[in-house]
């Protein structure tokens, strides 16, 4: 099943008053890869990412999601909750949003809150105790405990959220959104603010996650060595539009992705295809 | 050796303080020249007359002086507000210690009243009151507190259960026992009544419109006569039983048949408990709550809303259902209160109640239960106190209010403890934890 | 024929009766829109203010009489001035006391101070005039008759031209001073952005305690319409008139100076109407049904601007 599309991105506009953000844009992500999402600032990247996670309404297009069972969800038809409820859809955020005055633990326990309410019974078998509730809770925290570990904060899983380093809190949020057992992992610039080591722990660990977990994974992202190193597709936006598409190193010689990123005037792109030789 | 003297240790000149001083005394001479120099009334035939007081307004002026001569050197000894003081470690752990020991004794305290003080039927009749708002503490608890929904109308599901059961009892002839758990139905209905339409509001919008709630409900007790009675309210509302053995001198009664004999204080002593059993109800049901899903959740919900719903959870489900809860627990301390009292009126359900509650709740620290234990002990004994002086009283509590928020906003007790962890828990310091915007 | 012509008659004195309500209300509504514009709290004390204002003018009213002056206009300008002032302090010592130590506190604290500052408010009044409602004779009388035909009689009162033209002054002056004075652009710079405000050479903490000052004055002038046109004070007033002119402002858009002066207005129409209309016992209920309605349906109020959420 490999190859073909979790994700379609059909035609999609999102108009704010006056502003067009995204101008009838169409990519898919691979089932079971990592598809990066890149372009300069103000691209209108996060904004595609919040119409796909249901923050925005989008004005217009369609955003289908397909499981590996068939399912079908019209993303754009859904409310945010059920996104990632249904659809199976969890996403990180560009300003890390953790529940700081929770543990480590108890933020990844959160993220299992569906699970955990069903097998509650609507809370009432949580109650009075009884022994199914309370194996499904010692499931949850089994797998909170598996996703610590490979985060490597087992040690710090009492620790309130807040008070952990910014680089932990960043791996606790991409293992927190991997608790909710999603079929698309959406990460809103995971590596910024982190150095180099840290950067090549989180290749190392989405990489993991699209091996191990086989879960398809879109990233936004303006480390260019991260999505250079762990990406299977790249898609380029400049000014809400598409510019480009392709395996990285497609991309990366692509003049037209060059001067966008450098400021080059469209008349000047033969230039430098020229300059560089291509 | 030369010493640079830095902010700390640069002592403001005796001037300094001074003129400080005469400027606050100034501007309080200014206040308080026509509100409290002058004293009008209405006078016998109802014109209005006027003496002047200028005794009490040089008086309050000077108090002003050397009142903000005091908080200036207060100041200067104490640091800022919000300087940080290092607590020796041993001094520390002594007080994590004492801190575990609180909640048991207190508990033990509370069975033990009415056994330590049986003939002091003031001190019963204190107690009494004391838990019931620590019962409304605990119930507003989780809609502030635990999930950070700024509710200003608490005391609408207080009057709306209050008044069910007098309806019910008076009107079907429903005992106290059935009647308790209709009340917190319908309170919890009405908690949900409420919810929806402010589901979308934040913060202070989410205030105002409960406050204006609360007030809705407690015009509609005053003018609805045919229904509520109306500014005389319901009397008459029977007094509860030992389930169907009604607590009366007489053959019937409690006491005839335990073989013991009656005393007006047997009915003091079984609100008492009966109070207390609410109350510790209410607690456990909120420490159970707070560790399932929904617990979390609501939690989950005051630290980032928007977190929440990116995790799939149904922020309109969990902030029903805290409403439905915490309006749930103030219907039966309503339900209780009534039949306390035998007789209710729309005096009781104030926005008063409700800013007293939610100074309990804020001066506990949102989100412990033994904080608003301890809070609800502090103000309504501190209010006791006042007896008599009423507006003293309110004046007095205004302030507490405003010292209360600029000395220490989160609270007496400044962390908030994790429900689950893997080794050990740690209490997590009240800097970390959000207050919730709703 | 005849009941018809009635209606409009009643109908029309119900429309002055309401603007001239409906001013008061707006006067205290501005207060309430520029603190919550500026630093983006509801001020819970403002309407307490106003209660203020209105103990200060009547006994201010007192002292003067009793010294001897006859001179209704002179006595009303001095009256006028003198609570101004005054209550302008209440709301500056307010502030300085109870919201600027709280300034960076997390949110729910200066709410809290607050409701705590209103009940110092009313119960300082209480303590210090006595719980008893004050009532005062009718110090502006007379009036002129509009339409007196078929047993209704349309007045306007001279005390209602007072209180509209007195309102129509102060705004006039009001405007002025926010569009056309410094002191205005640094409270629409503040309003905007603190930081660079403050980065830019604005005095934030005198702009803010500015913004109180003059709410407060405006408050003191409602305050003093109000002794005027009913002719008594007492310690509650503040609370339920507070929430009324809240929802004026909410109404006529937070933030937005002409939408307070507008909401209130309405609200005073409103609710003048539905008291001679419908239910004196309940006009309350609508004007806090209004709030609920407002704030769920048009948060924004009617001239405010839309805030879009950022993830």
């Amino acid at each position: 099943m490999s190859g073909d599309s979790i994700l379609s991105v059909d035609h999609l506009t999102m108009r704010f008053g006056g502003i067009v953000a995204v101008n009838d844009l169409s990519f898919s992500a691979t089932r079971r890869q990592i598809t990066a999402l890149i372009g300069p600032n103000g691209a209108g990247k996060t904004t595609v990412f919040n119409c796909i996670t249901g923050f925005y309404k989008p004005t217009s297009g369609s955003l289908r999601l397909t499981h590996d069972s068939g399912a079908e969800f019209r993303l754009e038809r859904l409310n945010d909750f059920r996104i990632s409820k249904q659809a199976r859809v969890a996403r990180t955020f560009q300003n890390i949003r953790l529940f700081p005055g929770m543990t480590a633990l108890e933020n990844l326990m959160v993220a299992q809150h569906n699970a955990l309410m069903l097998a509650s019974g609507l809370t009432f078998l949580g109650l009075i105790g009884a022994p199914s509730w309370r194996a499904a809770e010692k499931r949850a925290i089994d797998l909170a405990k598996f996703w610590l570990d490979r985060i490597g904060l087992l040690d710090r899983a009492d620790d309130a959220a807040g008070n952990l380093p910014y680089g932990d809190q960043r791996r606790l949020e991409i293992a927190r959104a991997m608790c909710t057992e999603p079929a698309l992992l959406c990460l809103d610039e995971p590596a910024a603010g982190l150095n180099a080591r840290e950067s090549a722990g989180l290749s190392e660990l989405l990489l993991a996650i699209r091996d191990g977990q086989g879960a398809s994974i879109l990233l936004i992202e303006h480390d260019m060595s991260v999505v250079m190193e762990i990406s299977d597709r790249v898609v380029v936006m400049d000014y809400g539009v598409r510019i480009a598409e392709g395996t990285p190193k497609e991309v990366r010689d692509d003049p037209k992705v060059i001067a966008a990123y450098l400021g080059v005037e469209d008349e000047e792109v033969a230039a430098v295809e020229q300059e560089l030789g291509l | 050796m030369t010493t640079i003297p830095t902010l700390a240790s640069r002592a403001p000149g005796v001037a300094f303080i001074i003129k400080k001083a005469l400027i606050s005394a100034f501007v309080a001479l200014v206040l308080f020249s026509l509100m409290i120099g002058v004293r009008t009334e209405a006078g016998p035939t109802g014109q209005l007359i006027y003496w002047t007081r200028f005794g009490d307004l040089a008086a309050m002026v000077a108090i002003v002086f050397g009142g903000s001569i005091v908080v200036e050197l207060l100041r200067q000894w104490w640091g800022p507000a919000g300087t940080v003081r290092v607590v020796p470690p041993q001094i520390q752990s002594a007080l994590a210690t004492a801190g575990r020991l609180v909640a048991p004794l207190l508990l033990i305290f509370a069975l033990l009243v009415p056994v330590i003080f049986y003939n002091q039927r003031y001190i019963l009749d204190l107690g009494i009151l004391v838990l019931t708002y620590v019962m409304l503490g605990w119930g507003l608890n989780v809609v502030v507190g635990l999930a950070g929904l700024l509710d200003l109308g608490y005391v609408a599901f207080y009057a709306v259960g209050a008044y069910s059961y007098a309806l019910l009892a008076t009107n079907f002839d429903l005992s106290f026992w059935v009647c308790l758990p209709l009340a917190g139905v319908l309170a919890a209905f009405w908690g949900v009544l409420l919810g929806f339409p402010v589901l979308r509001l934040r913060g202070d919008y989410l205030a105002i419109v409960t406050l204006a709630f609360g007030e809705i409900i407690r015009l509609v007790i005053i003018n609805w006569q045919s229904l509520t009675g109306g500014p005389n309210g319901i009397s008459g509302i029977p007094r509860p039983t030992m389930f169907g053995i009604p607590l009366t001198p007489g053959p019937g009664g409690l006491a005839a048949k335990l073989g013991i004999e009656f005393s007006p204080t047997h009915r003091i002593v079984f609100l008492f408990y009966l109070i207390l059993a609410l109350a510790l109800l209410t607690n456990w049901v909120t420490i159970r709550l707070r560790r399932l899903p929904i617990g979390r959740a609501w939690e989950a919900l005051r630290e980032d809303e928007v977190a929440c719903r990116a995790l799939g959870i149904n922020i309109t489900t969990t902030k029903l259902t805290a409403f439905a809860t915490g309006a749930m627990f103030g219907g039966f301390a309503g339900a209780f209160f009534a039949t306390r009292q035998g007789f209710i009126s729309p005096e009781s359900f104030t926005f008063q109640e409700s800013a007293l509650v939610l100074a309990i709740v804020v001066l506990g620290g949102m989100g412990s239960q033994l904080g608003v234990a301890l809070a609800a002990l502090t103000m309504i004994g501190g209010f006791e106190l006042f007896r008599g002086l009423d507006q003293y009283r309110m004046l007095v509590f205004g302030v507490a209010m405003v010292l209360l928020m600029i000395w220490r906003p989160r609270g007496l007790i400044g962390h908030r403890a994790p429900t689950v962890f893997l080794r050990h828990a740690q209490t997590i310091s009240s800097d970390l934890v959000k207050e919730g915007h709703g | 024929m005849l009941k018809q012509r009635q209606r409009m008659d009643y109908f029309a004195q119900q429309v002055i009766n309401g603007i001239v309500l409906g001013s008061i209300y707006g006067l205290i509504a501005i207060g309430y829109t520029m603190v919550y514009g500026i630093v983006g709290m509801i001020n819970f004390a403002h309407g307490d203010i106003f209660m203020i204002g209105g103990f200060i003018a009547l006994i201010s009213f007192l002292v003067l009489v009793s010294f001897g002056l006859t001179a209704v206009p002179v006595i009303l300008l001095i009256v006028l001035l003198v609570s101004m002032a005054i209550t302008a302090l209440y709301g500056w010592t307010v502030e300085r006391i109870a919201y600027r130590p709280l300034r960076h506190s997390f949110r729910l604290a200066p709410m809290l101070s607050a409701i705590g500052m209103s009940f110092v408010l009313s119960n300082y009044s209480q303590v210090a005039q006595g719980a008893r409602v004050k009532p005062v004779p009718p110090i502006i009388t007379g009036g002129y008759t509009l339409l007196d035909s078929n047993g209704f009689v349309v007045r306007l009162s001279n005390v209602q031209i007072v209180v509209v033209i007195t309102t129509i002054v102060l705004l006039a002056i009001f405007t002025w001073l926010v569009s056309r004075t410094r002191l205005g652009r640094d409270m629409r710079a503040c309003e905007q952005d603190q930081t660079m405000a403050a980065l830019l050479g604005v005095d934030v903490d005198r702009t803010i305690s500015m913004t109180f000052v003059i709410g407060a004055a405006l408050a003191a002038v409602a305050g003093m319409m109000y002794l005027l046109y009913y002719g008594l004070v007492d310690f509650f007033m503040g609370f339920v008139a507070g929430i009324k002119a809240f929802t004026a402002a909410v109404l006529g858009g937070i933030g937005s100076l002409p939408g307070a002066m507008l909401g209130g207005l309405l609200i005073g129409l409103i609710e003048t109407l539905w008291s001679a209309y419908f239910s004196v016992e309940y006009k309350d209920v609508a004007a806090f049904s209004i709030l609920i309605v407002v704030l769920i349906f048009l948060p924004t109020g009617l001239l405010g601007r839309p805030e879009v959420e950022k993830v």
